[in-house]
């Protein structure tokens, strides 16, 4: 039992330092290459140089937004896999993030979605009703669900890319977000979405408990004194906060919350909250690596970061049906 | 069911009354939409006008010969292709849900498509040869990853969600790679559209699609026999190992070669078997009312994105996935309550 929690601890501080390493190398790595001295120059001994703005204002604040984001993503994809018990489940697959990212759309052509609340409630608004559909139309078998939010999402992509050709000047500023990207993203303050994903995530800690014995059986669970409708409930909410906040600041980025839970489980052993915590620092690590991607693919410009999920995702996607099939977790 | 028997020397096609009736209904109103079509533009021309101008009488004739006529017979043509495509990849997998759009051989078509035009900077012929090969590549990839002691009709499905969204990253990746000015043309394909074809752009796609229409119509019956069961096609005298692989490559082609010249139009490969199957009223999914259903489909689709928000034109793919998609998820709805 001992020798246990220290192996699981050693992992999880090997993730923190990846995390920490990556974190740095995103700062540095870009158009213009930073010098990791100079990196923490701009810190203790800020001049104001271009290469100082890039860090402090640019590359610092958008590593941020990359680990938030991914942290939720991930976290969101956990904790929809544990409460359906469907190892094919993750807010991108399910349509929820498509749905955020059609009630902003439609928003923005309605002249809603002008100031950061309202593009708040209106994601929250829209994964709600999203999760709703898709769970109504396919709950029948973790497959029909994955069907079900893949559908869900190409119809609303398809009417969203109707109504930007409609109004192009209304769509300009949101020309990379409906890809889901972190670049420019940093431009516009986000520190409301920040603390709401902080207060989603400690959230999603503290249900682990329950979760764990909700994860035994619901005779079992109500036996050991959990509330399990209090608890589905709460998680109900946490993921629609976690997957809508995200989608509001970077666009819908799918396969995140898909790929980092089956990459924790196996060091996790059937523990949630160790799960959770795995998940909590490793989709970080796999959202600064696609971010870091997107920024050297290409001679100029940047690939939009879904690109990059999406291309390291499908493949799990793939092992995963292959493995898991149609039974449930 | 009544059926009609039609013989003449060695060869005879027999048919049920009510798909026969079905069939020619259909033919009528595709007709009629394309008179409609032909009607339509910016300067609205009467029906007797449009019919002078196909026989090269009036004003209009350089309008409608050379600038409706093309999209309206590139509407039914293609939108009975991908009619077909449907029918052959529901057949294969047995399910309503199996449609070459979702399972990712749009994309791989794509993908073929844009690696020819950035590396090769090849014509037409090219084009269609490059997207043929990867449509084809797309499905045996995915048919190889969902082999598992048998093929599963929804496993297939999923892992061809999942291909599709590597090639689709993969695709949007070569987009933003390539020159602006590739890039440009791309994405304005990407979306599916009809917008300005003339006949340069679609007859080298119509004869590649001719040449696919007859194979598929002498492999027809062969392929209703495999409907009923293996055993029972192999006891008539189908050979399935031959079978197969020939009606793979006509869906396959059938999409790619619509992919090659208007882009991914999708959903329609998805509704019109479908459609034309509850209206025939048939077991299995039948080929000449998936056909006609496709082309009437996408010609109505074409017409509405035109008509919309005139002038602008929508891409007509945004017109089938708003109206494929919700029916997609009215099928799934349907089939969730059933079981």
């Amino acid at each position: 039992m001992r020798t246990d929690l220290l192996r699981r601890s050693t992992i999880l501080a090997g993730s923190l330092l990846l995390l920490v390493a990556l974190a740095g190398a995103s700062v540095c790595v870009g158009a213009q290459a930073v010098a990791p001295a100079e990196v923490l120059k701009a810190f203790t001994d800020y001049t104001g140089s271009a290469e100082h703005i890039i860090v402090r204002d640019i590359r610092g604040p958008r590593t941020i937004l990359a680990v938030c984001v991914g942290a939720a993503l991930g976290t969101a994809g956990a904790l929809v896999q544990t409460l359906t018990r469907n190892p094919l489940a993750e807010p991108g697959i399910l349509g929820v993030t498509g749905g955020a990212g059609f009630a902003i759309t439609v928003g923005a052509a309605l002249g809603l979605a002008g100031s950061q609340i309202t593009q708040l409630l209106l994601a929250f608004a829209g994964s709600v009703i999203a999760a709703l559909v898709v769970h109504s139309v396919g709950r029948s078998s973790p497959l029909r669900l994955v069907l079900a939010g893949t559908a869900l999402s190409s119809l609303l992509a398809g009417i969203s890319l109707g109504l930007r050709l409609l109004m192009p000047t209304v769509f300009d500023e949101f020309r990379f977000w409906y890809i889901g990207s972190l670049a420019g993203r940093e431009q516009s303050p986000f520190l409301i979405p920040l603390v709401l994903l902080l207060l989603a995530l400690v959230g999603a800690m503290a249900v682990t408990r329950p979760l764990n014995a909700l994860a035994l059986g619901e005779q079992v669970a109500s036996t050991l004194g959990a509330h399990i409708l209090r608890t589905r409930l709460a998680v109900l909410v946490l993921i629609t906060v976690l997957a809508a906040t995200a989608t509001a600041v970077a666009g819908p980025i799918a396969f995140v919350g898909l790929i980092v839970p089956h990459l924790a489980r196996r060091p996790a052993g059937g523990s949630i909250p160790w799960l959770m915590a795995y998940t909590m620092v490793l989709s970080p690590v796999l959202l600064l690596v696609s971010d870091i991607l997107s920024r050297v693919l290409l001679p100029t410009g940047e690939v939009p970061v879904a690109v990059v999920t999406a291309f390291l995702g499908g493949p799990v996607l793939i092992w995963a049906v292959r493995r898991y099939g149609t039974v449930t977790l | 069911m009544t059926s009609l028997v039609l013989r003449a020397g060695r060869f005879s096609a027999r048919a049920e009354r009510r798909t026969v009736v079905v069939s020619s209904a259909l033919v009528v109103v595709a007709l009629a939409l394309g008179l409609l079509g032909l009607c339509y533009g910016a300067a609205w021309a009467t029906p007797g006008e449009a019919l002078a101008a196909l026989a090269g009488q009036g004003d209009s004739v350089v309008v409608i010969r050379e600038w409706r006529l093309p999209r309206v017979t590139a509407a039914l043509v293609f939108g009975a292709a991908l009619g077909v495509a449907g029918a052959v990849f529901q057949n294969l997998t047995r399910n309503a849900l199996g449609s070459p759009d979702i399972i990712g051989l749009d994309a791989g078509a794509y993908t073929g498509a844009l690696l020819v035009t950035v590396l090769l900077s090849g014509g037409a012929a090219t084009l269609a040869a490059g997207s043929i090969a990867g449509g084809l590549l797309a499905a045996a990839a995915i048919y190889l990853l969902s082999w598992k002691a048998g093929v599963s009709g929804l496993r297939l499905i999923v892992i061809g969600i999942a291909m599709n969204a590597i090639l689709t990253a993969l695709n949007n990746w070569i987009v933003l790679r390539a020159e602006l000015e590739v890039a440009i043309a791309m994405t304005s394909w990407s979306a599916g559209s009809l917008n300005g074809v003339d006949w340069a752009d679609i007859t080298p796609g119509l004869t590649v699609l001719a040449v696919l229409f007859l194979l598929m119509a002498a492999l027809s019956q062969a392929m209703h026999q495999s409907v009923l069961g293996d055993e029972f096609a192999a006891s008539t005298g189908v050979n399935l190992n031959v079978l197969r692989p020939l009606v793979v490559l006509v869906g396959v082609g059938c999409t790619a070669t619509v992919t090659a010249v208007a882009g991914p139009i999708v959903f329609v490969a998805l509704a019109a078997p479908q459609i034309g199957r509850r209206l025939a009223g048939a077991a299995g999914v039948p080929f000449v009312p998936a056909a006609l259903s496709g082309a009437v489909l996408l010609l109505a689709a074409d017409l509405a994105a035109q008509m919309l928000l005139a002038p602008t034109s929508l891409p007509v793919g945004v017109m089938t996935t708003a109206v494929g998609g919700t029916y997609f998820i009215w099928l799934l709805f349907k089939e969730t309550k059933k079981s």
